[in-house]
């Protein structure tokens, strides 16, 4: 077990070498704009422009940037100065990343709230107009942009626009838990919900097709046969193998949501790491380009190895 | 009074394609200690019908009629609730592939002492010290240790001991065993069943065995009801069963399995034809496509399961009269095809489209589809 993780650990930082790397061959090959030009101003002057670029270490090869870059990365944990205003990198991601990972982890319990009864009771209940009109709504649920429900949403719900029923209260104006929790969570509420929307409906979608699938089996009927009370049967027996593979797809999940949920920061206007990626990209911004892309791949790759560690727990069968 | 009574006991299923007669009136006893063998092949009914008698095939699209007696109590009409305090208790149940029937994700002892606690008042301790002895005395070696292991880890036959230890942790009246050995090894078919017989005398347990292996209820059953399409069309005692069958469908099974004392160049004769369709069942007697001495009535009468006049233990439903029937067992088992057999003693030639023709090679299933399709028309 502790020399499948560190071997999953070795081979976590080749892919993030590999990541970088990727970033910053694309952010070279393909037509963007020139940083220093946009650093410079309206107007600037071509002495100004080579100034700059020279500053920045734009002069130099790109495998030099790439080197440099790295070397620091490396040595200091640095991951360089935003071209836009020479702030650091890693503070600002730092910074940013309360603001998403409460709304990932704050969605996610979300959703899991809302998704897995939903998926219980439509497997149990299977056929009947209960489940149909969950399913139904999980459709629905699923086909909706996140942005076009975010909208909508607030249009109709928060506090300040709201046409319906104007209940969530600062949304969109986010502030810090550790400054006021209760207006952090008033004001993530509704992006919760928003976010959690889809994710319920596949997880409700999921569940129920994993624990029909299960119910069907023949351990199930041994349950039976042994005089087990039907609650028992599906809460002990069924869901504890149904639930199973849904720990895989929340890992994965939460681990993308954790690298920035672009569209519901940019709705909500909460300032998280999906922002920062998106404002970087604009800008030509690519030390906080590649600082973002390393985040959200490290997520998604330590998300990734819980899973897998969780899973030895979870199915006796399973033996690194 | 019989231990389990069935009487006349019908399950249908209601599906998008037609009801689904698996069950289609079948009535048999089983006293306390005794042992039923129930014999057929695949989709014959055999399954579901001890389902039923655990409450266990109860569906929306299930329609159950007649009767099922329990010590008395008619189950039938029992609840969910009653039905379960009766299950895995009373009644206990272990299933054809032991891997498949225990939970993979709990511990072999956990999941005895679960069957235990669901209807003793043991406290966890008691129901796991009952969960080991009950391993030890299935013969798993090192019952203390391997409680705390996982069905994975088990082979095949320790598994399906494992199961027999869950089935009678509660010391049930009556055991129903679907094939209990199919899914095992050979040499480990044997003592699986070697040990549900010492364990039947040990407890006084009254065994259903349900397969499709002639040679299992041999071994095991006082005796064995052999169901076709969801009927018993033959029942006695295994003596008779094996010396003096008969119903076609029992010789055919019957020819279709190697013999120690026949001549070694005797071929096999495999049954011509499929089982048929639940849902369309050929009309007449069920088994008249694939029957080699059909006779034109019996495409049209259905017969009764009637006990022999010399001997009312043994209850056949075939149209063919008693004599007849003698003379072609005899026929056959001096080694004549069921054609000569036929031609020997009914002195006349099959019905046209009959399976007679074609039994033995590829198309026998066809020409048993042509002539219940022929019925069909009819």
């Amino acid at each position: 077990m502790v020399t499948y993780i560190i071997r999953r650990l070795l081979w976590s930082i080749l892919l993030l070498f590999v990541v970088s790397f990727i970033t910053f061959v694309m952010f070279i090959v393909l037509p963007s704009a020139d940083p220093a030009i946009l650093r410079a101003g309206r107007n600037p002057t071509p002495e100004l422009v080579a100034s700059i670029r020279e500053t920045l270490g734009l002069d130099k090869p790109w495998y030099h940037q790439y080197y440099v870059y790295m070397r620091e990365l490396i040595l200091h944990f640095d991951f360089g100065y935003s071209y836009q205003n020479n702030v650091a990198v890693r503070e600002t991601i730092f910074d940013r990343l309360p603001a998403t990972a409460s709304l990932a982890i704050g969605a996610a319990v979300t959703w899991l709230l809302i998704g897995i009864p939903i998926g219980i009771i439509s497997a149990i209940k299977r056929g009947t107009l209960l489940d149909r009109a969950a399913m139904g709504f999980a459709l629905l649920a699923i086909s909706a942009p996140v942005y076009w429900v975010g909208l909508v949403s607030i249009y109709l719900f928060s506090e300040d626009l709201g046409k319906l029923v104007p209940i969530f209260k600062g949304s969109g104006q986010y502030t810090d838990f550790t400054e006021d929790p209760i207006a952090w969570a008033s004001a993530l509420m509704l992006p919760w919900l928003v976010l959690a929307t889809a994710f319920a409906a596949i997880y409700a979608r999921f569940l129920r097709a994993n624990l029909l699938d299960v119910m069907g089996e023949d351990y199930i009927r041994t349950a039976r046969a042994k005089g087990l009370g039907e609650r028992r049967v599906v809460f002990k027996h069924g869901l504890r193998s149904a639930i199973t593979p849904i720990v895989t797809i929340f890992g994965l999940d939460l681990g993308i949501l954790l690298g920035g949920a672009i569209l519901t920061e940019t709705v909500f206007n909460i300032p998280g790491i999906g922002r920062l990626a998106f404002d970087a990209i604009q800008k030509s911004d690519l030390p906080i380009v590649q600082g973002t892309v390393l985040i959200a791949a490290f997520a998604v790759i330590m998300m990734n190895l819980i899973v897998d560690i969780l899973y030895a727990f979870l199915d006796p069968r399973v033996r690194y | 009074m019989a231990l389990l009574e069935i009487e006349n006991l019908k399950v249908h299923f209601e599906t998008d394609d037609g009801v689904v007669k698996a069950v289609d009136g079948i009535s048999y006893s089983v006293d306390r200690g005794q042992t039923l063998g129930i014999v057929g092949e695949s989709g014959s009914g055999k399954s579901v019908s001890s389902l039923t008698v655990m409450g266990l095939s109860r569906s929306r699209n299930a329609r159950i009629s007649g009767s099922i007696k329990f010590d008395g109590k008619e189950l039938l009409t029992a609840s969910d609730d009653e039905l379960r305090t009766i299950r895995g208790d009373d009644i206990a149940m272990i299933f054809q592939d032991p891997l498949s029937s225990l939970h993979p994700f709990y511990k072999v002892g956990a999941q005895i002492v679960e069957a235990i606690r669901a209807h003793r008042d043991y406290s966890k301790q008691q129901a796991y010290d009952r969960a080991v002895e009950m391993l030890n005395l299935v013969g798993i070696p090192e019952p203390r240790k391997r409680a705390e292991s996982y069905p994975h880890e088990f082979s095949g036959g320790m598994r399906q001991r494992a199961m027999i230890a869950m089935a009678l942790a509660n010391d049930p009246k009556l055991l129903i065993a679907d094939e209990p050995t199919t899914a095992l090894d050979v040499t480990v078919q044997a003592q699986i069943l070697e040990l549900i017989e010492r364990l039947q005398s040990e407890f006084d347990t009254a065994v259903v065995v349900i397969t499709h292996d002639l040679g299992v209820v041999a071994e095991v059953a006082d005796e064995i009801a052999v169901m076709y399409a969801g009927r018993i069309v033959e029942h006695a005692d295994t003596d008779t069963v094996f010396a003096g069958p008969e119903h076609p469908y029992t010789w055919g099974l019957l020819s279709s399995i190697p013999r120690l004392d026949s001549p070694r160049d005797e071929e096999l004769v495999p049954i011509a034809g499929r089982p048929p369709s639940l849902i369309n069942l050929p009309g007449g007697c069920s088994f008249h496509p694939r029957c080699p001495y059909v006779k034109p009535d019996h495409m049209t009468i259905e017969p009764p399961l009637e006990a022999l006049h010399d001997n009312p233990r043994h209850r056949v439903a075939c149209l063919l009269d008693p004599d007849t029937r003698r003379k072609l067992w005899k026929d056959l088992r001096e080694g004549k095809s069921p054609v000569d057999a036929r031609a020997d003693v009914m002195h006349d030639v099959a019905a046209e489209g009959s399976a007679v023709q074609a039994a033995g090679d590829t198309g026998a299933a066809r020409g048993a589809v042509a002539a219940s399709e022929e019925d069909k028309g009819a």
